[in-house]
């Protein structure tokens, strides 16, 4: 009667002992409850393995947050040259020299004229006294300029265009130009071009650099990782013949490669935040000799999370390519 | 339980470790499988396991088709049986109790229910005291026992043994196979791999011989075999 195979299967009334009894473990738990418990056991295992050798995790943690601590420093520095370039927004500004002659009421009438215009937002007055004042107070030829007759200096208008197209600013500066008072409209954009080409060229290379950077990261947890199933060949040999699926078999290594990625990321942003308190002390007296408060801006703690999840991400991608290339040769033989 | 049919193995090279095999082990059957070494009764035995595929004929165990058992598959598949090995297999990383609950942690067993499982089949093979010792502390005849325990903790339809007395006293093999006979009694295929004859001789089972990769004794159920034929 049960000498056909196939009838095993279905046959009513079998022995206790039966094939259809492995249900995994049904015992009230959820099947994503069980999943979550089996993460949470392979998540502390494969990290208290790490702390057992922590010698060795060490080092490889310091590979992998030098690593990324440099292309994370670019990234920073970068990140504060753009709000320095915020911080700057006069330089996109139209100067207007009006004429020495130019009276209150002229000059009044001159800003109304320019502030009705569309691409302008916004337009300040400094009058030839004040620019004389400011000249007196920053150049340090106060004594000199006392000796003067009269006021050499013109009032100036400060036109803010509404747009933040540099190359729109010639055209403008044209048209203000021919307004009634105006003496010289000036624009200087070679020097933002070139900021703004610096900051471009800067950017390309630290996403270069952040790439290949990235990539070694991945390699190195991967060859790591690597070493890891060698070191547990054995125990992966027995896991498979009792049953243990690829998913079962991969999960402690993938867990291994998150955790030399946070703990990579965790020394990134130490060595990170450890150069700008370093860097922030000389940076704020090099800003003070261009008389600007401007400082640097910290890793905030958004930033730290990210970074931690972009380490962590890349662990798993490291791992999951070794596991992937080794842990399949691995068969019982 | 299982089926051989036509099945032949060669290896890469031209060594040719079983020919032409046939026979059928019906469910519930506990039967030896001897021969001198070499002569394939580990190959045989890791065609059943899936460890190797048949280069011609074709295997059934538990009604599966073995040819034509993916790789996803063998995972599942693998957990209805419990192997026994000649070299335990064991893990000293981790102690008898989380070395017997392997075949449970595969399959997301609730720890509860696998705690219960684990004690159970330590119960059985007598080692519950020893639950918290590392396997590598213990006598041989022990460390076989852990294994035995392992591979019938799942409660497998069928059980495989390499060898399962090779290094062990006669007194102690007794002991084992008078274990592997309880398992049987409750419903279990056994399959034993042995050269042990004096063992054989004591036990009243059927006997399968291999000589040379060749079946030459025991293969007395054929009319089985044929009516598996697809």
């Amino acid at each position: 009667m049960m000498s056909r195979p196939q009838s095993v299967k279905k046959s009513p009334g079998r022995k206790p002992v039966k094939a259809n009894t492995r249900a995994a473990g049904n015992t009230g738990h959820s099947w994503f409850g069980q999943l979550f418990q089996q993460h949470q056991f392979v998540a502390v295992d494969s990290l208290s393995r790490l702390l057992q050798e922590p010698g060795a995790s060490f080092l490889t943690w310091s590979v992998i947050g030098i690593a990324l601590a440099l292309p994370l420093c670019l990234f920073l520095f970068l990140q504060n040259l753009q709000q320095l370039n915020t911080s700057l927004d006069d330089a996109g500004n139209i100067s207007l020299f009006m004429d020495l002659a130019i009276d209150e009421q002229a000059l009044e009438a001159a800003r109304l004229e320019i502030l009705a215009l569309s691409e302008v937002e916004e337009v300040t007055v400094i009058t030839s006294t004040q620019a004389l004042i400011e000249f007196q107070e920053a150049s340090g030829f106060g004594n000199a300029l006392d000796g003067l007759d009269e006021n050499p200096l013109p009032a100036v208008l400060i036109v803010n265009p509404a747009t933040d197209d540099i190359e729109s600013l010639p055209a403008l500066s044209a048209r203000l130009q021919t307004i009634a008072g105006v003496d010289l409209a000036l624009v200087d954009l070679d020097w933002m071009r070139r900021l703004y080409g610096i900051i471009a060229m800067a950017e390309r290379l630290t996403g270069g650099l952040a790439l290949l950077l990235c990539l070694g990261v991945v390699l190195a947890i991967g060859n790591t990782v690597r070493l890891a199933i060698e070191n547990r060949r054995d125990e992966i040999v027995v896991v498979k013949l009792v049953g243990g699926t690829d998913a079962y078999v991969s999960r402690p290594f993938l867990y291994t490669g998150i955790w030399f990625g946070v703990g990579g990321g965790v020394v990134a942003g130490i060595l990170a935040i450890t150069a700008f308190m370093t860097m922030s002390g000389p940076f704020s007296r090099l800003m003070a000799l261009y008389n600007s408060d401007f400082s640097l801006s910290w890793l905030g703690v958004s930033d730290l999370l990210s970074l931690l999840l972009v380490a962590g991400g890349l662990g798993l991608a490291g791992a999951w390519l070794s596991v992937l290339r080794h842990l399949r040769q691995i068969e019982p033989s | 339980m299982i089926t051989f049919d036509s099945v032949s193995k060669r290896y890469p090279g031209g060594y040719e470790a079983l020919t032409n095999i046939d026979f059928h082990l019906k469910e519930g059957e506990f039967a030896f499988l001897t021969g001198h070494s070499g002569a394939g009764k580990s190959t045989l035995l890791k065609l059943i396991m899936q460890m190797e595929k048949a280069s011609a004929g074709q295997v059934f165990v538990y009604g599966k088709n073995l040819n034509r058992m993916s790789r996803r598959q063998l995972p599942c598949f693998r957990r209805n049986i419990g192997v026994v090995f000649q070299d335990h297999q064991l893990l000293f990383d981790r102690n008898v109790f989380e070395n017997v609950a392997l075949p449970l942690m595969v399959t997301g067993y609730d720890s509860r229910e696998a705690a219960r499982r684990v004690r159970a089949a330590l119960d059985k093979v007598g080692l519950l005291k020893k639950e918290n010792q590392n396997p590598i502390a213990l006598s041989g005849g022990e460390q076989q026992r852990v294994g035995i325990a392992r591979a019938v903790v799942n409660k497998p339809v069928l059980l495989l043994a390499d060898e399962p007395t090779g290094n062990l006293d006669p007194e102690l093999s007794a002991e084992i196979m008078n274990l592997f006979g309880q398992f049987n009694q409750v419903g279990t295929s056994v399959l034993i791999a042995t050269h042990d004859l004096g063992l054989i001789d004591r036990q009243r089972h059927r006997v399968l011989t291999l000589d040379k990769g060749a079946l030459i004794a025991g293969n007395s159920d054929t009319s089985a075999v044929s009516e598996h034929d697809e």
